[in-house]
């Protein structure tokens, strides 16, 4: 028969997980790390944002980088999806757009852990013809 | 939307944006009877009866981003065109219920899609709400509660990322075993 994963389960990874964590992790706030939010309103969804999504929640912990993945609603560039928002701790949020698997390990190598910036960013200063 | 689970995530977001502290999600296949009914019911802030009849509308949004709101329409016309409907109900100060109706067999009825990964990501992002699924089929039914998982959790977060692989696996695995379609 073939096992099914249970609570049980959930009670190891908890005691494993809570043996890996160091000090360090355990007193960061989420402020102080890596923040990405996840643009998952219709259109985003739409364009492919859940896979994006998943694909940051998986290699960002592979990659043992200790970030935050969320998902927020839709912050008006449906153009440019999936969009997502990465804040790196201590700095202003960047918002790129036209995110797929490729480009958020792109975004993960370069911007988040070393800061350098890529294609793509969304200028803070874009604002709708509505807005203006 | 290819699939029911991206539906869902979509619509789930409509509850959470709704101040909703509990959302159930329930997904009932009814082969016998050719039917398979998804509904979503949130304690959000609910809406009057005359926004309730607009929000199916494509140019009705509540969102002032932007001038359209498909999230809705794209589910009733999923919907529709297997032959079911979509109904919901709401009552301001209560909350909200959408249901999704679908024929089962019909050809253009969207897959049910990755529903274990849809939930996994939603509760984990909104670690405030609960959120309860329950999912029947003829082999039994499956219900997952985050009350359930966060008692286990005993504060570890919810959003860690062994513990969103956790929720897709159990969820994964237990909709495997009653064959959910």
């Amino acid at each position: 028969m073939t096992k099914i994963t249970s609570l049980a389960d959930l009670r190891r990874i908890k005691s494993d997980v809570e043996v890996k964590m160091n000090l360090r992790e355990r007193s960061e706030s989420p402020e102080s790390m890596v923040q990405i939010r996840v643009a998952m309103a219709t259109c985003g969804i739409a364009s492919g944002a859940k896979i994006v999504m998943d694909y940051l929640v998986n290699e960002l912990d592979k990659r043992n980088i200790p970030a935050v993945v969320t998902q927020t609603g839709c912050m008006g560039y449906c153009y440019a999806e999936p969009t997502i928002e990465v804040t790196r701790p201590g700095q202003q949020p960047l918002v790129f757009g036209y995110v797929d698997s490729k480009k958020a390990d792109q975004i993960i190598e370069k911007y988040i852990k070393n800061g350098e910036l890529l294609d793509g960013i969304i200028p803070v200063n874009y604002e709708n013809i509505e807005g203006k | 939307m290819k699939d029911l689970a991206l539906h869902i995530l979509d619509i789930l977001q409509n509850s959470v944006t709704a101040g909703a502290k509990l959302i159930q999600l329930s997904i009932d296949e009814l082969p016998a009877q050719d039917t398979y009914i998804v509904s979503i019911i949130d304690n959000g802030k609910g809406m009057s009866e005359e926004m309730a009849q607009q929000v199916t509308d494509p140019f009705f949004t509540t969102r002032t981003t932007r001038k359209v709101g498909l999230g809705l329409p794209l589910l009733k016309q999923n919907a529709e065109r297997t032959g079911g409907n979509l109904l919901i109900h709401s009552k301001p100060g209560e909350g909200t219920e959408v249901t999704a109706t679908f024929n089962y067999t019909h050809i253009d009825r969207l897959p049910t899609g990755d529903i274990a990964g849809t939930l996994a990501l939603t509760v984990s992002s909104y670690p405030d709400i609960d959120f309860k699924y329950t999912h029947t089929t003829p082999e039994g039914t499956f219900v997952f509660d985050t009350i359930e998982i966060k008692e286990t959790l005993e504060g570890l977060p919810i959003s860690h990322p062994q513990v969103i692989a956790f929720m897709k696996d159990f969820i994964r695995d237990n909709l495997a075993e009653i064959k959910a379609s």
